[in-house]
């Protein structure tokens, strides 16, 4: 496997289904007594996040603690290249310390491939810009697979304001690649303009779309949008758009409600409905430490000095896929 | 005064006169001597092209203000190592040239370097702030002829037409436009479609081009004025100019290396020496620019050179600046991806990089005919010698979007009024 | 090359009956017994002689599985993190006896790894081992107590252990040196 985990699509099939096989493993040892082995006992993990994310960063740091891993947290608030050193320096710096794994949350796309010239240890992305989240996308699969018993044929609506969402790009390009049937729904302002090459269906009909599905994604919208005039108004949106009690009365029995975190309440999603048991945002929080666990574990377990130890390279575009193939 | 110097057995291309033969020429006395003779040094140009020198129309030589990226000193040597003896340096300096002093200044830094010509061009608007007309007739007093706000267009399509009406009362003046709509260009970093999609970039449409280009052609038509249009980037921009040419409108345009070469899925690399704007586009739009240049719709190349100092290019890709250098590679790069495979002809490609550059620009001392009497503002260059792109460059910057390839097409000498500048690869000053 | 058969499956058969005797007689009984089984094929074999203690005692034994990869002593050594199996020990292990189970006994570093995974699950009040087949060549100061068979091999043979379970007979193999080690199962300690 790559040394790196930059993007969804440098993974294959068969790579996704191992890690979430791996963290079923993980999932166990988080009920022990002792949650914690020894697998990566001597390596240093570093956090560099550049966002402010408690959550995330939280996620990483306890997977790492629990492989008996030694944990850096540098966290900076704000933008990088005004306040402060440079990244390339940052990441010398880290070079110099040894760090065997660099988790790196940035709001530049494109950083972590970028830090992956000046270090030799692992990068990990955690979120760049409007790129790619991968780690979020697999505990999302990861979750929907232990819920739902597998991942081919699932049929998943992500709703909201996928043009600047990380985790839905992600997500759609993780969940094609495990051969379930996509639907973005949300504002045509906020549907990527070559969201047909990904190989998904766009609806923005909400309404016609909830009765079909296995799992609904719903994605966080921001105020600032509306600034943006990508949407007249936030109660506009929520109208249209948002998973009201009601709403989700549509939605079949069995299927899932799901959401990255953290929630607008109100605006794209109900607090009835992310309170309801068929919500699974509180599992995608607990299912994040396994699913980090394992991927930590793979990227770390070898020594990679074989001949398939790639250079991180260039982004691939995700292949041409006709839509509802 | 140079000594005089002899080339022999070069391959003469001019495009200004139509020749294409392998010839001798004699230079004395800083200008093109009548017939062949003996000269102080004679150099041996066998299987080598003899051309007038290349004429660039855009350049950023950064000085005043950015001599950490590039001086007038360093920017003319760059240039007369690929083989241009003039280039038009643009006004976006620090202070901004919107006046005779700073004309007169970058007049004189050139002079005092002596490898290269250079044409300094005036802001059309003060400061470059899009709002009140500069002191154009004081500027063309000292020497300029071309005027352009690069780095943004005339926001105010009246100031405009008041700029392409005013000028008509000088001889040669032309007014020269970056066409990009501000808000639809508004945090693009690439050209927008399917790979600033993959790279979670956002992007800016070639619809931000097009909408300026369509909006300047029909105030040329209005005034009757000479337009200009720089670094076309899409092949619609090109489209609407071939229409504009054919109703007769006086205007004329140019296109960089790296439009002609390059395309957005160079980018997946998140490599910002190619970070440009306008953005590299679709490989449809290379093609459409590639087809205009060759029919002469897009009359120029131009460079659009352009500096940044390596800290600020090694940044994340949303923070670095745009820009790529451009004056050490331009002739390989047309030689190598457009005349090699057939694309275009060698002499048209020379008409591109010199003879209608001058005539644009009113450089009546470059871009030929070379021709008894003329002055000798001459480059040879050997089409076939292969080099790699990379550091040190005579630029005092690195970014170049053609850095690690390998190019073919190195120049060997550059002339300029009789003087060898660049002697075997070699910069003599 | 087909691989050489070191155990029929009458042998094999008959070994795992005796050493369910030996557990028996060892422990004075079966109470306060429980199985671990090393993944993966320890697993099946721990089932096994579970079954076999209850047959001859009437008694049913609790059987663990333990997946000791993340114990492993050359993570990190090898070009690929190594795969992983099931861990799943639903009992308390403090004041029991655990037997751990494994099909090979080889260099020893697999059983050591199973002891500090065992010891992160609490403390039992004895730790025996049983395999069924003893190859030699140990690393490490580890024995087991209870052996189906010893059987002497040069350090560059791959031993298998087949089971009926999971490849259809029961059988001890050996085959040839493997020239390269891709994954993880063929490395056997």
């Amino acid at each position: 496997m790559n040394r790196h985990l930059l993007s969804i699509h440098d993974l294959s099939a068969e790579e996704v289904v191992r890690i979430l096989d791996t963290a079923e493993s993980f999932r166990e040892v988080g009920t022990r007594v002792i949650k914690k082995v020894p697998a990566l006992r001597g390596r240093t993990v570093v956090n560099l996040f550049y966002e402010n994310s408690t959550r995330t960063r939280i996620s990483f740091e306890l997977a790492a603690k629990r492989l008996s891993a030694d944990v850096i947290n540098f966290s900076t608030g704000g933008s990088s290249v005004s306040k402060g050193e440079s990244l390339k320096d940052t990441a010398l710096t880290l070079q110099a310390m040894g760090a065997d794994a660099i988790v790196i949350r940035h709001s530049s796309s494109g950083a972590p491939l970028t830090l992956t010239r000046w270090v030799r240890g692992s990068v990990l992305n955690a979120g760049d810009g409007t790129h790619e989240h991968p780690t979020q996308a697999l505990l999302d699969l990861y979750t929907m697979r232990d819920r739902l018993g597998r991942l081919e044929g699932l049929r998943v609506a992500i709703v909201g304001d996928v043009l600047h969402s990380r985790v839905a790009r992600s997500l759609s390009f993780a969940l094609v690649k495990m051969g379930a049937e996509v639907t973005l729904v949300g504002p045509p302002t906020l549907i990527p303009p070559d969201a047909a090459a990904w190989g998904v269906q766009v609806s923005h009909d909400i309404g016609a779309v909830l009765p079909k599905l296995d799992v609904c994604y719903m994605l966080r919208v921001q105020r600032e949008r509306q600034r943006q005039q990508y949407f007249p108004s936030v109660r506009e949106y929520a109208r249209l758009f948002g998973l009201s009690r009601e709403r989700a009365g549509l939605l079949p029995d069995r299927a899932l409600v799901m959401h990255p975190g953290p929630m607008n309440r109100g605006v794209e999603i109900d607090s009835d409905v992310a309170d309801l048991p068929r919500a699974a945002i509180e599992e995608q929080v607990t299912n994040g430490i396994a699913v980090r666990m394992s991927l930590l574990f793979i990227l770390l377990g070898g020594s990679g000095s074989q001949e398939d130890e790639q250079e991180a390279g260039a982004v691939r575009l995700p292949e041409e896929v006709p839509a509802g193939a | 005064m140079p000594e005089s110097v002899l080339f022999r057995g070069a391959r003469v291309v001019d495009p200004a006169s139509g020749t294409d033969e392998v010839a001798d020429l004699l230079v004395d006395g800083g200008v093109i001597a009548p017939s062949p003779g003996p000269a102080a040094t004679m150099l041996d140009c066998d299987g080598l092209v003899l051309a007038p020198g290349l004429v660039d129309l855009h350049a950023h030589l950064r000085q005043p203000g950015r001599e950490d990226k590039e001086t007038v000193e360093s920017g003319c040597r760059a240039a007369a190592l690929g083989g241009f003896t003039a280039v038009a340096s643009m006004a976006n300096t620090d202070p901004v040239a919107d006046n005779a002093a700073l004309i007169h200044e970058v007049l004189e830094l050139a002079r005092a370097a002596g490898t290269c010509d250079v044409f300094p061009v005036g802001a059309i608007t003060r400061g470059l702030g899009g709002e009140e007309m500069a002191e154009l007739g004081e500027m063309v007093d000292a020497g300029v002829r071309l005027f352009s706000d690069d780095g943004r267009s005339v926001p105010n399509a009246r100031l405009l037409r008041n700029a392409l009406t005013y000028v008509r009362a000088f001889e040669g003046v032309v007014i020269a436009e970056h066409c990009e709509d501000a808000s639809l260009a508004e945090g693009g970093q690439m050209h927008e479609g399917l790979t600033s999609s993959s790279l979670g970039l956002a992007g800016q449409p070639r619809e931000a081009e097009e909408v300026v280009v369509a909006r300047d052609l029909a105030i040329a038509r209005l005034t009757g004025g000479r337009l200009h249009l720089c670094h076309l980037s899409s092949a619609g921009s090109a489209e609407l100019v071939r229409r504009a040419k054919a109703e007769g409108l006086r205007v004329t345009a140019e296109v960089t290396p790296h439009h002609l070469v390059l395309s957005e899925e160079d980018l997946l690399t998140y490599d910002t020496n190619m970070k440009t704007n306008p953005p590299l586009r679709s490989g449809e739009d290379r093609r459409g620019l590639r087809a205009a240049l060759g029919d002469g719709t897009i009359d120029a190349v131009a460079t659009d050179h352009a500096p940044h100092a390596v800290e600020e290019k090694e940044a994340e890709f949303d923070q670095a600046p745009f820009g790529t250098i451009g004056l050490e590679t331009a002739l390989a790069a047309v030689l190598t991806h457009l005349v090699e495979p057939g694309e275009l002809t060698l002499a048209r490609a020379i008409d591109a990089l010199s003879t209608a550059p001058a005539r644009i620009l009113g450089a009546g001392d470059h871009g030929g005919p070379i021709a008894p009497g003329r002055p000798a503002n001459l480059v040879v260059f050997d089409s076939s010698a292969e080099w790699a792109v990379e550091p040190p460059f005579a630029s005092k910057s690195r970014n170049s979007a053609f850095l690690g390839r390998r190019l073919r097409g190195r120049v060997v000498h550059t002339m300029l009024r009789g003087e060898l500048v660049v002697a075997d690869g070699k910069a003599q000053r | 090359m087909p691989a050489a058969r070191l155990m029929d499956e009458a042998e094999v058969r008959r070994s795992i009956t005796r050493i369910a005797h030996e557990i028996i007689e060892r422990n004075k009984g079966a109470d306060g017994v429980v199985l671990v089984g090393i993944a993966a094929r320890g697993d099946d074999l721990a089932r096994r002689l579970a079954r076999e203690i209850g047959r001859i005692e009437g008694q049913t034994v609790p059987v663990g599985a333990l997946d000791i990869t993340f114990y492993r002593d050359d993570i990190g050594i090898r070009a690929e993190a190594p795969e992983v199996h099931e861990t799943r020990i639903d009992f308390d292990i403090n004041g029991w006896t655990v037997v751990l189970v494994d099909d090979v006994l080889f260099t020893g570093r697999t059983i050591r790894s199973a002891l500090d995974a065992l010891v992160d699950f609490g403390r039992p009040t004895a730790i025996q081992l049983a395999v069924l087949v003893d190859r030699g060549h140990r690393e490490l100061p580890i024995r087991a107590d209870f052996v189906g068979k010893n059987l002497p091999t040069r350090k560059d043979e791959d031993v298998r252990v087949a089971l009926r379970e999971v490849d259809g007979e029961d059988a001890v193999l050996v085959d040839d040196p493997v020239r390269s080690e891709t994954g993880t199962e063929g490395v056997r300690s």
